[in-house]
């Protein structure tokens, strides 16, 4: 059933009785080519990119509880290709395409929207690492521009220029990036997978991974087992302990990220502005709220909430980067479980497990590579050869040390990405 | 989130800097191998329960702390100095 | 309308207001929306989607319609609960998200065009064509949408923050409240009792019940008293506990409203025990266009008509399902205002009164465009329409759960309230009393309060006594009523417009998980985050689902319980007070010279010290290169991190965590030392100095001087607990200065009580030298490459000492120099700062990989072994001049081979500082490229899209000055 303007128009004649469920609810077959265990944002594009892109249909996504429910339903919604080290560069490149052309190929509006994301600098050595930053983001074909303070006091005339504890020395603009509707990202491709043929199961846990001599087989769940030859793990948040299920023991460690939203506002913030001494970065949503948030709280957990001292620190990066949303009001906050990795970049590998595929790591980056990642993977598990724009996201470089892609130069501690 | 550190009494986490893992106590041997190595600067159990980790803390004593908590409910059940434990 | 003797204080003063520019008069106590009520003012919002008319609901601060805008300027204060607003004299307030006006809003055709704008209908359309989203269909949307507006005008007002501690927070200070702060109190525990109101008592102010044989009121009173006199209670009105966390931490919100004073403070409140004792909010029916202005809450009726002598009606009329709300007909009536009906669906419903009681009725719909008129009941007889200006409906009461929420608890459906209850245990070492509980009547609600306070108490050894006073102990009697069958939309959500057929929409298509069901139609997301309606949305889902309602669940409760201003939470952080200022001693005096000063860390460096006759920083920066190659330039150089070291091990200290080797250091000299983490990479660079058998001062650089102090800590106490050594950051006990240049000498000589040579001061010596008396630490090293020193002195000294050094250099020919003329300095050196060792660098990118001793074991050692750490295909560190000695460099720049494009494909490398060399004439850089010294004499192409800038530079030693050093050592 395909969405448009005139099928609401019909739909709101005739009572909205015309609606089908967006996705089915099938019971969980004996058997499947391939099953994603996770029904995240990656889980889902996986599943679609890999009914679209390599017909292969007979694909169940497991999820524990309601699909979309962890991090690609609780982030801050911000999509760019910002980034400086290669591995990184192209990866995200191809992601932003695929989000540039979403929504058509979905038929489902993920509002997607370029307004500009806004990363400012506050001495000089760092308007220059956001010129080399810049500088990758051009090579690689996507766009960047390097910002005067007045050109940045023109984007956004709400920040404190004059008092702010960091001034402002220019700021690196990505006009292509921007914020999308997070929720509306992963029910799209949940439609898309689905209508595909793809059995999207919810609240069925997968308690085990049977695995025969170094061969996948299937897996158990609380649906009862499954029998398949590839396994596909995309469990950000909870990658250690599905891993485990299958004897890894992965370089990662969880940590919780907060991030807040106010009442509703008329609009005043003009895309993503990023405030690199406070570790605090802020947008509007379209319908009015301010949404910001801030660095990780620190401290591994899976709890899926934080603390106040974060808390406070955001707020307080945001009453000196911009005084006047002092008044705005912080309606909800929420914490959401960050697979930290050793350089702060993901994995998308093969395991030394037949059958068994890896993806994970995204730290608090991972919404607006739902698309690549998924496309990235697909290929993966469909070809057994890696995708080349994610062909640097092994596992094996921190074994050797070639090709960290260790943006922030915080080294091997996973908390400080 | 408090922690009770053994030489200041309870503090407040905004005391305290969170460095991993309290497997980083059990550093190999400078020849222990490439597999060692990268176990034990990247590889983390990383459990959904309790767990021992390390903190320090910064803005008292300077104490090196391991500190045994539950990362689902944030309970913290130890703090111990991390000299204490190695010697 | 307002009742003669009526409401808690009788000799209010009249205060006046305007609300839309109309100027009313109110009474001290009044909200803001009592104050309308009074003057007959019913319309008062917008609803977000449909732009319908709206009245006030609530008496609290779950309102989800009379929201308004106060304040002007920076003061514009929006979205602010008119049921919470107190009065004042002056208060300007104006109605929010409606054009032209309040009454004509022109977007209220959102509601005409409804049918096409069902749950989610946007995530069906505005795709085409591509384009139109940015440009046409959001910005459409995006004006539409949001409620108040900012100022955009930078905050003026103060807002605080405090911690606080104590035994025993009790949240909440009606009945239950009062009896667990009492009785805890009395017992000699420290407690600390927040009320989000302005006055105490809950729901005892609104009702009309006795306690202990008197009014409710009076009876708040003199507890209230009794707790003032305490010495181990603090109380707190107008404070909202809006969250809970680990350990027993709570924020609360305190509003002051001082004028003068701060706004709005933020507690962070530390307790052993808290008492959750937040009550219960009455929960509405979802019968067909149940949000006309005028259809209220029936308990928010009793709150308005007893507390503040307001009735909301001249002819008012109830709708309930629970005997509770039979009290508004009854304290009416008492009170004189007429009473229509009391339509209750239940058909074995007990009379309390006099007034016409409709058993088993319904109200099936309502009439009235801006208040309502009419309503429509469906009785056993028919249809009948009352006449009624203000119906009060009850659907029954939800106890307040949501900071057992707040972490990770899930609430527990209980039969016999028909709502959720506090799960077990929820949050660690809190109870929960009164009907936040469940319990249902005042009796039972000061008993419980009693009781958990005497437990807490218990648990503290101290030894309570429960004394609890009479009162109504009526049981508590409901039907389940969720949704009234009837035509036209049904509102769960009032702000958000979320009604009936949108849950069941999403229902249909297949957003069955109530979370799914939340985000898709935005179901509780509004302003009171779904205090007024989740309930009964998850009722209509569980019924469209065929699930139970325990079944189906509840949505996550999440902080805060009422929205808390960023200003307040981020209290502090406004203009400089985000992170501390750290100033060096000399920074008087480089203000006075009129240095800009600029960020380092949280340091303050001068940047440059301007001439008159210098137009440019580059003018300055140049002059003060010549100094240093010239004659002597003085900097300070304080900000460096020193740790002073001591101990038996500290050389075996040292070893372990430089990868170089400081035990084969002679006394008084100095050795550069390079630091890696145990990734391999390195950390960070600096001299230390070993001025005693087992003494060491080491400096880091100013950027990484906590890391490294955390690090050495850490190394010290986990790792090599065996070595007997200890350290303590003085950075601040010392003021260091640069001295460099060829004069250098001549100007130390020229204040040092002792004249020194280059015998007994080779470079890289140090000692201790006497300056006027005053002990001083010279040392020779240099960032320059210059003949230079650095000399340090107690702080105290440091102002006098950079004056005198600056003017001893002033009349040699040179003086002080600043950052940028320090940087070119240390790039003609080809030293390497934070710009190279950025994180992602090794020794072997350095070309120091000689430094990395393999003979002993360090920090770092094994890990930069690892292969790709060594391989010739890493970027490592370049010198680069341009070919045309014009050439402009850039920091930043990637680099490329001769005539390759500037594609990633074909990035060979970058640049990481650049300057001016004025010693050289041209512009030189340092940057890593790929296999950097098997390449020196290349070209290479600097490309740089940032600054639009193309130069072709020849690859060189990164060493651009003086490449033997000579002029250093002699």
């Amino acid at each position: 059933m395909g969405y448009s303007a005139l099928k609401i128009i019909k739909e709101g004649l005739f009572g909205q009785r015309g609606w089908k469920p967006v996705w089915r609810d099938p019971e969980p077959k004996s058997e499947y080519d391939v099953i994603v265990i996770g029904g995240g944002g990656h889980g889902l594009s996986t599943a679609y990119y890999l009914a679209k892109e390599h017909g292969i249909t007979n694909v169940a996504v497991l999820e524990k509880g309601y699909i979309g429910g962890g991090n690609v339903g609780r982030n801050t919604t911000i999509v760019r290709a910002n980034y400086m080290l290669p591995g990184n560069s192209e990866f995200y490149s191809h992601s932003l395409k695929l989000w540039e052309n979403m929504e058509q190929d979905l038929n489902y509006n993920t509002m997607m929207s370029q307004r500009g994301v806004m990363m400012l600098c506050h001495s000089d050595g760092q308007r220059d690492m956001f010129a080399r930053r810049g500088n990758a983001m051009v090579n690689q074909g996507d766009d960047a521009e390097l910002l005067t303070p007045e050109q940045v006091r023109a984007e956004a005339p709400m920040i404190d220029f004059d008092n702010v504890r960091f001034p402002i020395y220019g700021g690196l603009m990505h006009r292509r990036g921007g914020t999308a509707r997070h929720d509306a990202v992963a029910w799209g491709y949940a439609r898309g997978a689905d209508q595909r043929g793809v059995d999207i199961i919810q609240n069925c846990e997968v308690t085990g991974i049977d695995i025969e001599g170094g061969v996948v087989k299937g897996v158990q769940t609380t649906r009862g087992a499954i029998r398949t030859k590839k396994v596909a793990i995309v469990v950000a948040g909870r990658s250690s302990l599905v891993g485990a299920m299958a004897g890894l023991r992965l370089p990662i460690e969880s940590h919780v990220l907060q991030a807040f939203v106010s009442e509703g506002l008329k609009p005043l913030m003009p895309g993503v502005i990023s405030f690199g001494m406070g570790h605090f970065y802020i947008s509007q949503s379209d319908k009015g709220g301010l949404v910001f948030g801030g660095d990780i709280d620190f401290y591994k957990s899976y709890a899926a909430r934080g603390n106040l001292p974060m808390k406070e620190h955001v707020m307080e990066a945001a009453m000196t980067l911009m005084p006047s949303i002092a008044k705005a009001k912080v309606l909800r906050s929420w914490g959401g479980v960050m697979d930290m990795s050793p350089d702060g970049s993901p994995i998308i590998d093969k395991t030394d497990t037949q059958g068994l595929f890896l993806n994970c790591g995204w730290c608090y980056g991972g919404f607006k590579a739902v698309p690549g990642s998924g496309f990235s993977y697909a290929h993966l598990i469909a070809t057994g050869t890696h995708h080349a724009p994610a062909a640097r996201f092994l596992m094996n470089r921190f074994r050797s040390g070639a090709v960290l892609m260790d943006e922030e130069g915080t080294g091997s501690q996973h908390n400080l990405h | 989130m408090r922690l009770n550190c053994p030489i200041c009494g309870e503090r407040d986490r905004r005391e305290f800097y969170y460095k991993g893992d309290a497997v980083e106590l059990d550093r190999p041997d400078p020849n222990a191998g490439s597999e060692a190595w990268d176990d034990y600067l990247h590889n983390r159990d990383n459990p959904a329960g309790e767990t021992r980790d390390l903190w320090h803390h910064e803005s008292g004593c300077g104490a090196w702390l391991v500190v045994t908590r539950n990362t689902l409910t944030h309970e913290v059940l130890r703090c111990e100095l991390a000299g204490a434990n190695t010697q | 309308m307002r009742i003669a003797g009526k409401g808690l204080n009788p000799n209010a003063k009249p205060l006046t207001f305007t609300f839309d520019g109309r100027t009313y008069t109110g009474l001290e106590g009044d909200t803001l929306a009592s104050a309308l009520l009074a003057n007959g003012v019913r319309l008062v919002g917008r609803s977000f989607k449909y732009h319908r008319p709206r009245g006030i609901l609530t008496a609290g601060s779950e309102e989800p319609n009379a929201l308004v805008t106060t304040g002007e300027g920076p003061a514009q204060d929006p979205n602010q609960r008119a049921t919470t607003l107190e009065l004042y004299d002056g208060l300007v307030a104006r109605s929010q998200n409606a054009w032209p006006s309040l009454k004509y809003d022109a977007m209220a055709i959102n509601d005409i065009a409804s049918p096409f704008l069902s749950a989610g209908f946007y995530y069906k359309t505005f795709m085409w064509p591509q384009s139109f989203w940015e440009k046409l269909y959001e910005p459409i949307i995006r004006r539409a949408a949001g409620l108040g507006a900012l100022s955009g005008q930078a905050n003026e007002d103060l807002y605080e923050k405090v911690f606080a501690h104590c035994d025993v927070l009790v949240i909440g200070a009606g009945p239950s409240g009062i009896m667990a702060a009492l009785t805890a109190a009395r017992a000699g525990a420290d407690v600390i009792l927040a009320d989000e109101s302005s006055e105490y008592g809950g729901r005892l102010l609104s009702e009309t019940f006795d306690v202990g044989g008197q009014p409710g009121a009076n009876w708040v009173a003199d507890q209230i008293a009794e707790l003032a006199a305490m010495d181990n209670v603090r109380l707190m009105s107008r404070t909202t506990v809006t969250g809970a966390y680990d350990q027993g931490t709570f924020g609360a919100l305190e509003q002051l409203n001082a004028r003068g004073g701060p706004k709005e403070c933020f507690w962070r409140i530390v307790c052993k025990h808290s008492v959750l004792c937040a009550g219960a909010l009455e929960r509405p029916i979802a019968f067909p266009n149940n949000d006309r202005p005028g259809i209220m809450m029936a308990s928010a009726v009793r709150s308005y008509l007893n507390r503040c002598g307001v009735a909301p009606g001249r002819t008012v009329s109830v709708f309930c399902n629970n005997d509770d709300a039979h009290r508004t007909a009854v304290d009416l009536i008492d009170a004189g205002v007429d009473v229509a009906a009391v339509i209750d669906s239940r058909t074995d419903a007990p009379t309390m009164g006099q007034y016409r009681l409709i058993k088993g009725g319904r109200v099936i719909g309502t009439k009235g465009r801006h208040r309502v008129t009419h309503v429509s009941v469906s009785t056993a007889e028919g249809i009948e329409h009352i006449s009624t200006d203000c119906l009060a409906m009850s659907g029954g009461w939800n106890p307040t759960v949501h900071l057992t929420c707040h972490m990770n608890g899930r609430p527990d459906w209980n039969d016999a309230v028909l709502s959720f209850v506090p799960g077990e245990n929820a949050v660690p070492n809190m109870s929960v009393a009164g009907s936040a509980a469940g319990h249902m009547s005042t009796l039972a609600c000061l008993t419980s309060g009693a009781e958990i306070g005497a437990d807490v108490a218990r648990g503290l050894c101290l030894s309570p006594k429960v004394v609890v006073p009479t009162a109504e102990d009526a049981p508590y009697r409901i039907e389940a009523l969720w949704q009234v069958e009837g035509k036209g939309r049904k509102w769960l959500d009032f702000q958000n417009d979320v009604h009936v057929k949108d849950v069941q929409l999403a229902a249909q298509e297949n957003f069955r998980s109530v979370e799914h069901m939340k985000r898709y139609t935005t179901q509780g997301m509004a302003t009171d985050q779904g205090k007024n309606s989740n309930v009964q949305a998850l009722a209509v889902l569980a019924d469209a689902t065929g699930r139970g309602i325990p079944d189906t669940g509840t949505t996550t409760f999440r902080p805060p319980y009422v929205p808390v201003s960023i200003g307040a939470m981020g209290a502090g952080g406004q203009g400089k007070g985000f992170a501390p200022e750290r100033l060096t001693t000399s920074h008087q005096a480089s203000v006075d010279r009129g240095a800009p000063m600029i960020e380092a860390g949280l340091w303050y460096r001068p940047s440059y010290f301007p001439k008159p006759t210098e137009t440019t920083w580059l003018d300055s920066c140049n002059r003060e290169v010549g100094y240093v190659r010239n004659a002597v330039g003085v900097c300070d150089v304080s900000t460096l991190g020193k740790i002073d070291i001591q101990g038996p091990d500290a050389a075996a200290f040292l070893d372990f965590v430089y990868c170089n080797t400081f035990s084969t250091l002679k006394e008084n000299r100095v050795r550069y030392g390079l630091m890696l983490r145990e990734d391999g990479h390195v950390m960070d660079d600096g001299t230390t100095a070993r001025i005693g058998p087992n003494h060491y001062v080491m400096t880091t650089t100013t950027a990484a001087a906590g890391q490294v102090m955390t690090h050495l800590e850490w190394v010290a106490q986990a790792l090599r607990p065996d070595l007997n050594v200890r350290f303590a950051s003085v950075t601040e006990h010392w003021a260091q200065f640069a001295i460099a240049g060829s004069k250098a000498r001549e100007l130390l000589n020229t204040m040092l009580d002792d004249p020194i040579d280059d015998d007994q001061w080779p470079f890289m010596s140090c000692g201790v030298v006497s300056l006027g008396g005053v002990s001083a630490r010279l040392f020779r090293i240099s960032f320059s490459g210059e003949h230079a020193y650095e000399l340090a002195v107690p702080a105290r000294f440091g102002a006098s000492l950079f004056r005198q050094l600056v003017a001893q250099a002033e009349g040699m020919g040179g003086g002080a120099y600043g950052m940028e003329a320090l940087n070119v300095l240390r790039i003609e050196k080809g030293f390497i700062t934070h710009a190279e060792i950025h994180g992602r660098i090794t020794a072997f990118d350095l070309g120091l990989d000689r430094l990395v001793s393999q003979k002993k074991d360090c920090i770092g050692n094994a890990a930069s072994r690892r292969e790709g750490l060594l391989a010739p295909q890493r970027e490592q560190l370049v010198g680069l001049k341009p070919v045309d000695k014009a050439g402009k460099m850039t920091a930043g720049a990637h680099l490329f081979g001769n005539g390759a494009d500037a594609v990633s494909a074909n990035d060979q490398g970058y640049v990481t500082s650049v300057c001016f060399s004025p010693t050289l004439g041209h512009s030189i850089g340092m940057g890593f490229l790929i296999d950097g010294p098997n390449r020196i004499g290349e070209r290479i192409q600097l490309v740089d899209h940032m600054r639009d800038v193309q130069t072709l530079c020849e690859v060189c030693s990164p060493v651009f000055f003086d490449p033997d050093g000579g002029r250093a050592r002699g």
